[in-house]
């Protein structure tokens, strides 16, 4: 009985006494199953509707052709399609200063002349940028949108910041173990990002040592990676602490690295349990707590199914969860089956995140990826610089995305691309935006010379509209808004003019939502 | 081009448009704009905040020139005796600020002192958080202090908005839903982008609903920003005299707004501080000069307070490349034809540092905070600001 899928990882060590407590509540786990969740005994087929519905909620803006092929599946066969298509490491190769492996080469803060900082605070601006613009590439082209919206959000709940770590390196390797455990195991996901060397320079693991322990780890992990606020006491926070004292960065690989003589080798008392706690062993006790599945579960609910999850069905699924030591596949499959997903009084009731809006609106009109930058430094206009959260919280997501500046901001965009139509003959190729927006200082006023770049990309309304079946302009119209919209148009009388048929969709508030 | 906007709103607003939006919206009705609240009225006095972005270097803004030990810890970048605009015995302004002189003498300069908050975050992230969201420093609130401050007691429905901010993206202080907030670089390129707002479909869920608020509230302050008076003062050149020339306009507007929010970016001056610094601080002091002399024309320079504000202050002690890096408590400016010009708080307190020696700090930003709820609007401020803090005697109501 063990949390961690990996045999190989840590679970060779002899259990420690938290390992055989957790035993113990793997066992009570497991029991309390037999109260499941309803889930829809559906037979039928999906149907256009639905199936579009499944593929906006777990990807981004799916395409006619996607939709069509999973129209014909139950909606078991076709949750069960999407997490076999899942991914462990990305389509695209990386972009290789960011996957450069020499020593990290922070400037001293003493040493280092001012030139010397300036030109690594440059350094890493651009690195940032590639990297921001090579993770929007990797959305747009992969066979498995799902990968990436869980990659995306587990960067938002193991949150770092390049604002504070700063190497874009570090970041990018975060990325690549968000990506490689996004629909594994999510007790693999949180050791692995207790070690990952961004969330220590993050969360100021490289600075805790024995004597002068560092809390904000053990404080983030237990009230946001774990349990939630009010589920533990100030004291398990300090004794945690103590626990993950030598959990470090080597400064010459990037590595993680243990430092045993700053590790304190202490007793350490934690939710009333007391022994010589390793970091590993703390984050076992917080596994075999209930409320971390229950967390989770909650926050998965509402990035899937609804603003409010139902506390009863989400009660249900975490025990599943949790007795499935964890499996990511697991919560995911019963959140799409549960009868909730498909109510239709939860359509339309998610605010598309601004990367869902500009990857969704480039895979629904199978747009080339080629104006990544513009796009990386569209969304940070928009309010979601990626690669670099707000604070260790994460964007608050939801209604929160919208105020008068991100939603004229998400206008532009729309327009911009649409706009690109009638211009794109007339303009030269594009030219990447490096000197744009600095993307690890708050994005600056609406980057106006990142939105006039998105007028490169091959817009076509007339090609996107001749896929749809049917005789007129109206019945395509009509169905561009079943594939665009996930609740109807506003106005009655869509335009008959091709161009206005696609601008009247991407314009509709519903376009907003998914 | 002004009018070409209003016409093309009124009539993108169709009849019918205009109807629905008023049944979803009975508060967009605009014929039937309720009677202005007594509460509401204090909202006449106009706040201008600047945020001095990246960490304003106070110690050399307003200098304790005075005090051997600042000589002593500024060996490089230390402001000389002689060149100091000398406020009092042992403070004076930078010499790049000499155009608030002036206003020193005519009492209507306050500088406060010490500003900061405990158990200081020295990230400008979080830091900027704590005073945008007026939080304590272990807490996370996602609304602006303005924001709670609005969504508690609005402005006129006449007003074109309750904030506006310019030249920034964030919406700091105003940020979160329960406030008329509308952010704008230029009031042109504003009125030009609104056209493609325009609030439509049944209010469906909850987040249907916010979407079309948002869209009206650009919309309204689209159609009620009246930005066509034409000022005697010349502003000056550059990006922050322009954002000064903008916030004129928005507040010469007949509709009203309650707040304006500006930025000045690059304080954050970690080498060679001095040109950066005399720059950044000759472009505010110019920049105030030209909005009182706007204000002034407007006859509104005895109802508006302006207030400077910044994440942190800086390190006492300079650093190895001539600058200095992230401090805590800072010093600040209130400006205004009803201030009471003169000290408040705290002069720095170069001999008691902290361990990683920072200053202590003095005044509370909340405390200022609460001075201008309570003092300058009339609010009650421990509902915003979660608890009590006193206000500074620095405004008259």
């Amino acid at each position: 009985m063990k949390f961690v899928s990996d045999p190989n990882s840590r679970m060779r060590t002899s259990p420690s006494v938290a390992r055989l407590l957790l035993q113990a509540a793997g066992i009570v786990v497991i029991l309390a199953t037999s109260a499941t969740a309803t889930f829809a005994a559906a037979t039928d087929v999906l149907g256009y509707d639905d199936a579009r519905h499944l593929l906006a909620r777990t990807g981004f803006g799916p395409t006619d052709a996607e939709v069509r092929a999973y129209a014909p599946l139950t909606r078991e066969a076709a949750v069960a399609k999407l997490l076999k298509e899942t991914r462990t490491a990305a389509l695209t190769p990386p972009p290789e200063q960011v996957f450069d492996s020499g020593p990290l080469r922070y400037p001293n803060p003493e040493s280092s002349t001012a030139e010397e900082k300036k030109a690594f605070a440059q350094q890493q601006t651009r690195e940032g940028l590639a990297l921001r613009a090579w993770w929007v590439r990797e959305m747009i082209v992969t066979p498995s949108p799902l990968t990436e919206r869980m990659t995306l959000f587990w960067h938002n709940h193991f949150v770092s910041s390049q604002a504070k770590v700063r190497l874009a390196r570090l970041m990018y390797r975060q990325n690549v173990a968000l990506r490689a455990h996004a629909t594994a195991n999510f007790g693999d996901l949180l050791h692995a990002m207790a070690k990952d060397p961004a969330m220590l320079v993050y969360l100021d693991g490289v600075r805790s040592r024995k004597g002068a322990p560092n809390e904000n780890f053990a404080r983030e992990v237990m009230e946001l990676f774990t349990l939630g606020e009010g589920r533990y006491a100030e004291q398990d926070i300090k004794e945690a602490a103590r626990a993950f004292t030598g959990w470090s960065v080597d400064r010459q690989s990037g590595e993680f690295l243990f430092r045993p003589r700053v590790h304190d080798y202490g007793v350490k008392t934690v939710f009333g349990k007391s022994a010589a706690f390793d970091g590993d062993d703390v984050l076992e006790l917080l596994l075999a707590r209930p409320e971390t599945a229950q967390r989770v579960t909650a926050k998965l609910w509402r990035e899937f199914v609804s603003p409010d999850p139902d506390p009863t069905e989400v009660r249900s699924i975490a025990t599943r969860f949790a007795a499935s030591r964890y499996d990511i596949k697991t919560v995911l499959s019963d959140l799409l089956l549960c009868d909730a997903f498909y109510a239709s009084e939860n359509r339309g009731t998610l605010v598309k995140s601004p990367t869902e809006l500009v990857v969704g609106t480039m895979r629904s009109f199978a747009l080339e990826a080629d104006a990544s930058v513009a796009l990386a430094i569209a969304t940070a206009t928009m309010g979601q610089n990626l690669m670099a959260p707000p604070n260790v919280k994460g964007w608050p997501g939801g209604e929160a995305w919208i105020n008068t500046n991100t939603l004229l901001a998400r206008k532009q965009f729309v327009d911009r691309v649409t706009r690109a139509e009638g211009q794109r003959r007339t303009r030269a190729a594009m030219t990447p935006a490096t000197d744009a927006t600095n993307p690890t200082a708050n994005p600056s006023m609406p980057a106006e010379g990142a939105m006039r770049r998105l007028s490169g990309i091959d817009f076509d309304s007339a090609r996107f509209l001749a896929q749809f079946p049917g005789a007129t302009m109206k019945e395509r119209g009509q169905w561009a808004q079943r594939l665009l919209l996930p609740v109807g148009p506003q106005g009655d009388d869509p335009p008959n003019d091709v161009d206005a048929i696609v601008r009247a969709l991407l314009f509709d508030t519903a376009y907003q939502l998914k | 081009m002004t009018m070409d906007r209003r016409t093309f709103l009124q009539s993108s607003l169709s009849a019918a448009a205009l109807q629905s939006l008023g049944a979803a919206f009975p508060s967009l009705a605009f014929a039937a704009a309720p009677p202005v609240s007594s509460t509401a009225a204090s909202y006449r006095n106009l706040l201008v905040l600047i945020e001095l972005s990246g960490g304003n270097d106070g110690l050399n803004t307003v200098v304790p020139y005075a005090d051997p030990a600042y000589y002593a810890l500024r060996p490089k970048i230390a402001i000389a005796r002689d060149d100091v605009v000398q406020l009092s015995d042992r403070a004076g302004l930078h010499p790049a600020l000499a155009p608030l002189e002036p206003l020193w003498r005519s009492k209507e300069l306050a500088v406060l002192q010490g500003i900061g908050y405990p158990a200081p975050n020295l990230s400008h992230f979080r830091s900027i958080e704590i005073w945008d969201t007026a939080s304590s420093s272990d807490a996370y609130l996602t609304d602006g202090w303005l924001t709670r401050a609005f969504a508690a007691a609005p402005a006129p429905r006449a007003f074109a908005a309750d904030g506006i901010v310019i030249g920034s993206n964030a919406m700091g202080p105003l940020a979160g839903s329960g406030t008329r907030a509308v952010a704008l670089s230029n009031t042109d390129n504003f009125l030009r982008q609104a056209r493609l707002a325009a609030p439509g479909g049944e209010p469906r869920n909850r987040a249907y609903r916010h979407i079309l608020t948002v869209e009206a509230d650009i919309v309204q302050a689209a159609m009620k920003l009246d930005t066509r008076h034409a000022f005697a003062t010349e502003f000056p050149q550059g990006a922050f005299g322009n954002a000064i020339k903008t916030a004129c306009q928005v507040i010469a507007s007949p509709s009203g707004v309650a707040v304006v929010r500006l930025s000045l970016a690059g304080f954050d001056t970690h080498g060679a501080q001095a040109p950066t610094q005399m720059r950044l601080l000759g472009e505010l002091g110019r920049g105030i000069v030209a909005l009182k002399s706007a204000l002034d024309e407007l006859a509104r320079w005895n109802d508006t307070l302006i207030l400077t504000y910044a994440e942190f202050g800086r390190r006492p002690r300079e650093n190895l490349s001539a600058g200095t890096d992230h401090g805590t408590a800072n010093t600040h400016f209130a400006l205004g034809g009803r201030v009471n010009g003169g000290f408040y708080g705290e002069a720095p307190m170069l001999d008691r540092l902290s361990g990683d020696g920072n200053l202590a700090h003095a005044l509370d930003f909340r405390e200022v905070y609460a001075t201008v709820l309570e003092r300058w609007w009339g609010l009650p401020s421990q509902p915003t600001l979660g608890k009590r803090f006193a206000p500074v005697p620095f405004v008259r109501a």
